[in-house]
């Protein structure tokens, strides 16, 4: 299968009955993807899209097997319908909202350390348009018909600018093995280095297409890496390049506040990695053609 | 969200962190009159704006009676700050606080951020006081003292105890400052804050340890819960058009260039700014309108970005993926004829329903300039601008 899901992969939303987790719930059936049930608390027994409505998360898995979830829950509650997902066993969460006050990602993230490497759930985002692998399955929000099938790996902490690189790819002929959002925020599920990990061991992924922007360490963490453990051709742009210090950059974790932080400094510090840089974003998929020659 | 020093000691007071004496002034009379009510022969007039760097500026003064605090507070009001961190524009001076000078030991930098790195919250402390932590790790980095809480149980005292004794501080003084560390993190924890600095707190003559300067930022996103945060908020310390967008959810910075932008996404916004700078202009600003590119939110994005002078073309870069192109074509269209944009726009759309944009940014019969590719954006958007800025390519409200 691909790095997190296949055609299989039974999907819950969590906050199944908003009108944009409607929508978006639709949206992944039309793909394709095996979509199971819902939760909100309070309203099990209803059904939406024809899709059971469950109370709690662990009443979900135990009904339909869910191995997977979207959480489309607002932000003063989104950490909790998360840790809630954590501790029904749900595999794999991707976690679309935008707005979740940092100190709550802190208590998910050290909740999660509670299980065992072997049972513990992985997330991505929040703050990010979620996960497609083409022709299999979509968790999330993106446009499913802007990617092709295919072998190049995509990460990256924007949603518009992921479909810009997809959109790119698709002119060039060029397909997706999976792509992930890690998300804008300054507290984050998964990291580059992380999702970097992922699609060295992927069988389907000969490329990774890696999307940073100013702000924070993860992409000289995750050029550290590349460098010692990454034997796949990587492709790299940092968004941010005219951004000014110290001013956030719509996303909570665009902004620069230490060294290394800003684009040319980590353009630089993946350059040195053996990455190679696109440095103009129309030129992301004409790089990784040239790259895969 | 900043505060002012004030607010940040007033908060911090409140988690048993010792302050100086001081009161706040709206005014010259009020600031001399605060003295005297204060009593004592020395004082430290500081100007309260949103920003570091105020004493190298002139907005901080010592005074030794009220006349001379009502005379360099006459000097202070209603002027504009300057500082390395404020921008040439400044910030304007409304509220000074007036505070009892203290005997002055020994300065301590003292600072709690969220550390992304190890993603939990993080003291960092350094006994070089009075200097700025860039500085410091700069020249001294050998003198910065770490340690990162654990979020399930928190600050232990033994952790205080150790920054206490890497610092140097004497034994009678090490559970006062164990005290001031814990009300830091409780405040920071409590408050949702993303930083807490006192810098310096110091350790004063007759052995107290004293915030003599504070600052805190807080989490945007957690605001919601602490109303009384909220209320602190002071607008006449944010850029005005920042202030307006904020207000409607928009996500927008202002900056120095003249091509406005208005996109969808954050990512796409900075790398649609950096494509603008590869194609030898200038950026005006940062603008991100969010996933739905409603007529309604176009149409404001238009008043923001032209409510900046030095905006002499607009790039309208949307990528639509769940809404539709020949939607936001027919925003854009709309929004041109409720917004008076007197300079070129150029208009790129990209994604679902693209040709049927095109047709209908083509049929409006507005003289935008369209692109296909974000490279075809940037270039004819740097075009328009070096161009004749007089030329026919204005659009006209109709």
């Amino acid at each position: 299968m691909s790095i997190f899901l296949d055609r299989d992969t039974r999907v819950i939303v969590q906050g199944i009955t908003g009108k944009m987790a409607r929508f978006h719930t639709r949206d992944m059936i039309e793909y394709g993807t095996n979509v199971v049930g819902g939760v909100v608390p309070g309203k099990g027994g209803e059904t939406v899209e024809g899709l059971p409505v469950f109370d709690t998360v662990k009443d979900a898995v135990a009904e339909t097997g869910a191995e997977a979830t979207l959480v489309f829950v607002p932000p003063p509650f989104a950490a909790d319908s998360i840790m809630e997902a954590a501790d029904a066993g749900i595999r794999y969460c991707v976690c679309i909202t935008d707005g979740i006050p940092a100190q709550d990602m802190i208590r998910v993230k050290r909740y999660m350390y509670r299980y065992p490497k072997e049972r513990r759930m992985v997330l991505t985002g929040p703050n990010c348009a979620g996960t497609i692998s083409p022709g299999k399955a979509l968790l999330g929000i993106m446009p499913g018909h802007i990617y092709l099938q295919g072998n190049v790996g995509i990460v990256g902490r924007s949603g518009t600018l992921g479909y810009e690189a997809a959109a790119q790819l698709k002119e060039h002929g060029i397909g997706v093995s999976t792509s992930v959002g890690i998300g804008g925020d300054p507290i984050n599920g998964s990291s580059f280095r992380d999702i970097l990990e992922r699609f060295e061991a992927d069988d389907e992924t000969d490329l990774i297409c890696m999307i940073g922007e100013i702000g924070g360490p993860q992409e000289a963490e995750a050029a550290e890496y590349i460098r010692d453990h990454i034997s796949k051709p990587v492709v790299a742009y940092v968004a941010g390049l005219t951004a000014p210090k110290g001013r956030t950059m719509g996303h909570a974790g665009a902004i620069i506040s230490a060294f290394g932080e800003s684009a040319s400094e980590k353009v630089e510090i993946l350059s040195s990695a053996g990455v190679t840089v696109a440095e103009n974003p129309a030129v992301i998929g004409e790089t990784i053609a040239r790259v895969m020659q | 969200m900043d505060i002012h020093e004030y607010q940040a000691k007033e908060v911090l007071s409140n988690f048993g962190v010792a302050i100086p004496q001081g009161a706040l002034a709206y005014s010259p009379e009020q600031a001399a009159y605060r003295a005297r009510e204060m009593g004592g022969e020395r004082w430290v007039v500081k100007a309260q704006v949103h920003a570091g760097g105020r004493g190298k500026a002139g907005g901080v003064k010592v005074c030794e009676s009220d006349v001379e605090i009502q005379e360099c507070t006459e000097e202070m009001f209603g002027k504009k700050l300057v500082t390395h961190q404020t921008g040439p524009e400044g910030k304007g001076i409304y509220r000074v606080y007036v505070e009892a000078a203290v005997p002055i030991d020994r300065e301590i930098y003292l600072g709690f951020v969220l550390d992304r790195s190890s993603q939990r919250i993080m003291i960092v402390a350094s006994g070089e006081g009075g200097m700025e932590i860039e500085d410091i790790s700069a020249t001294r980095p050998e003198t910065i003292v770490r340690a990162t809480v654990e979020p399930a149980v928190g600050l232990q005292e033994f952790q205080c105890r150790e920054i206490a004794f890497k610092l140097g501080i004497e034994a009678g003084l090490v559970q006062h400052l164990v005290r001031t560390l814990q009300g830091c993190y409780r405040a920071f924890t409590e408050l949702d804050a993303t930083m807490v600095e006192i810098n310096p707190l110091v350790i004063t003559g007759d052995n107290r340890i004293l915030a003599l300067d504070a600052k805190m930022t807080f989490d945007d996103n957690a605001l919601f819960r602490h109303p009384q945060i909220s209320e602190l908020r002071d607008k006449s310390q944010e850029d005005p058009r920042e202030a307006r967008a904020a207000d409607r959810g928009l996500s927008y910075v202002g900056l120095d260039g003249n091509i406005g932008c208005i996109v969808n996404g954050a990512g796409l916004a900075m790398a649609t700014m950096d494509t603008i700078k590869l194609a030898g202009g200038e950026p005006a600003n940062f603008l991100d309108i969010g996933g739905g590119a409603t007529p309604e939110r176009v149409a404001k994005a238009f008043r923001l970005v032209m409510s900046d002078k030095n905006v002499q073309a607009v790039l309208v870069n949307i990528f639509a993926g769940i809404n539709r192109c020949d939607w936001v074509a027919e925003g854009v269209v709309q929004a041109l004829r409720e917004v008076q944009v007197d300079v070129p726009v150029i208009v790129r759309l990209a994604g679902t329903n693209v040709s049927e944009g095109q047709k209908i940014l083509a049929q409006s019969g507005l003289p935008l300039i369209r692109a296909t590719t974000l490279n075809e954006a940037a270039e004819r958007a740097v075009g328009a601008w070096q161009s004749d800025l007089n030329q026919s390519t204005k659009v006209r409200a109709s």
